[in-house]
């Protein structure tokens, strides 16, 4: 592995390796001294495009709880708003001799552009609505602390599919696991074509949490909501709001509901359901940092010759 | 090529000679001692050392393990890295005296690695270095305080501990390659 593009790219092997190693990474979070001395002398530069703080910050924590060096560059500090094209500013960034660039871009497939340009090892934080790598990973990590083998578990996922990364990253995931998915939210944001996954497709909110193991839960991204895709915030909660009622009704006894963060308290996730005892969130923010580490400490380091 | 140096009585010999003096050095007071064994051997090895003081005395001694790549100084230089495995260090290490444990003693470099990594745990009052065998080959000054056996070795060739718990086998070989194994 010489990058982290997108699931797409990787092995279940790939996979396999990256969350043993965050497993490892776990135990170091836990110590006193929570700082190893692996990275000295690599530098990282996070290009954050699009605005993040829980992704900046998990990659920012990982990377320093490594040695590393980091520097950060975000849309307004960068030259982008003076006209320089996305190569140009990573070019320039790569000429202060970067090993690692970990990049959010609202273009699909930039983080492959990139790759195919710079020597530096490339690392997918968001691309558009295309894919979100490390977070299918950490929400993997978390899955297989709570359930062990994930193969025949069944898994939901909920919401505005159409726009979501993290929807699209987490089904090439699981699909490689051998986890049997349903996705499920209204038809203007779950188009039929996601059948071609392998996945089953429901409109009906009942039929996404009966007899699932786990319940992920997609934020309802306001931001991308310009072409009318929901009638109103107030019909969408009415439809597909998961709260504590639907789950008492509907729901496995030991069901667990995953959610990528933030949460729109009240909207896609009620809060005594985000806060509740089946809710793996917090846990999937403590393995966002181990599973960081761990792709970083994979893709540093491997001579270019080996290519 | 593989030369088998020692076989499993001798092995067992050396692991019960070193437990003596262990015992006579610290006289029977193993209190403020814990002994800390680098994976994948040392560790294993710490336990049988463990396990034959605590038959002398009525005692426990506390343990560790301590896996050093995140500490190594060649990852920089290395691909595909090295499995990451886990350091188990579940006591307070502050002011107790650190008897480190490894199979084989060669450059060194992985002693400065385990050392600094227990310093990142706390501050113990002192820290002994125990190894089964010494090859000599130095590049740090590193010095055991406790050894089972010396060997003298060429350069270019290996000293590999073989141990039931995971090779399936006991004995010391000199090997001239590490594939050879």
């Amino acid at each position: 592995m010489r990058h982290l593009l997108g699931i797409e790219e990787i092995t279940l092997e790939d996979m396999n390796q990256i969350i043993e190693t965050a497993k490892s990474m776990k135990f170091v979070l836990e110590r006193k001294i929570k700082k190893v001395p692996t990275l000295r002398g690599v530098t990282v530069a996070n290009l954050f495009f699009e605005p993040s703080t829980r992704t900046l910050n998990s990659f920012l924590i990982a990377e320093r709880r490594l040695s590393a060096d980091t520097v950060n560059i975000s849309k307004s500090f960068s030259s982008v708003e003076k006209g320089e094209t996305l190569l140009d500013t990573v070019k320039n960034i790569e000429a202060m001799k970067v090993d690692i660039v970990v990049i959010r871009h609202s273009v699909p497939y930039s983080p492959h552009y990139l790759s195919e340009r710079i020597n530096a090892s490339v690392i997918n934080a968001g691309d558009g609505s295309h894919e979100h790598p490390t977070q299918a990973l950490l929400d993997v990590l978390s899955m297989i602390e709570k359930f062990g083998d994930l193969r025949g578990l069944n898994v939901s996922i909920i919401g505005d599919i159409l726009h979501s990364r993290v929807a699209r990253s987490l089904i090439l995931s699981l699909k490689k696991m051998g986890v049997k998915i349903t996705l499920c939210g209204p038809s203007t944001l779950l188009p039929e074509y996601f059948q071609n996954y392998g996945v089953d497709i429901t409109y009906n909110l009942k039929e996404g949490i009966v007899d699932k193991d786990i319940v992920y839960v997609l934020r309802i991204q306001k931001e991308r909501q310009d072409g009318c895709f929901i009638p109103s915030l107030n019909e969408y909660i009415k439809y597909y709001s998961v709260t504590k009622d639907i789950l008492k009704k509907y729901a496995k006894k030991d069901v667990v509901i995953m959610h990528p963060g933030p949460v729109n308290r009240g909207v896609e996730l009620a809060p005594d359901v985000a806060d509740g005892p089946w809710s793996l969130i917090l846990q999937q923010v403590t393995n966002g940092v181990a599973v960081r580490m761990a792709i970083i400490y994979l893709l540093s380091g491997i001579p270019r010759s080996e290519e | 090529m593989k030369k088998k140096i020692l076989d499993k009585q001798e092995l067992g010999k050396i692991i019960e000679e070193i437990s003596e003096n262990l015992f006579s050095y610290f006289n029977g007071k193993f209190e403020e001692i814990c002994v800390i064994g680098i994976k994948n051997r040392g560790d294993i090895i710490a336990k049988r050392i463990i396990e034959k003081l605590e038959k002398k005395g009525k005692f426990k001694i506390l343990f560790g393990a301590i896996d050093i790549t995140l500490y190594r100084d060649d990852l920089s230089s290395i691909g595909p890295k090295p499995l990451v495995g886990t350091t188990e260090i579940d006591f307070q290490i502050d002011g107790k005296t650190v008897l480190l444990v490894d199979d084989v003693l060669f450059t060194g470099r992985t002693i400065r690695a385990a050392i600094d990594e227990i310093i990142d745990f706390g501050r113990p009052k002192r820290i002994f270095l125990l190894v089964l065998i010494d090859r000599g080959g130095r590049e740090l000054p590193i010095c055991p305080d406790f050894v089972g056996k010396r060997i003298d070795c060429e350069e270019g060739e290996n000293v590999a501990v073989c141990i039931d718990e995971i090779d399936g086998e006991e004995g010391v070989y000199i090997l001239n390659n590490r594939k050879d194994l």
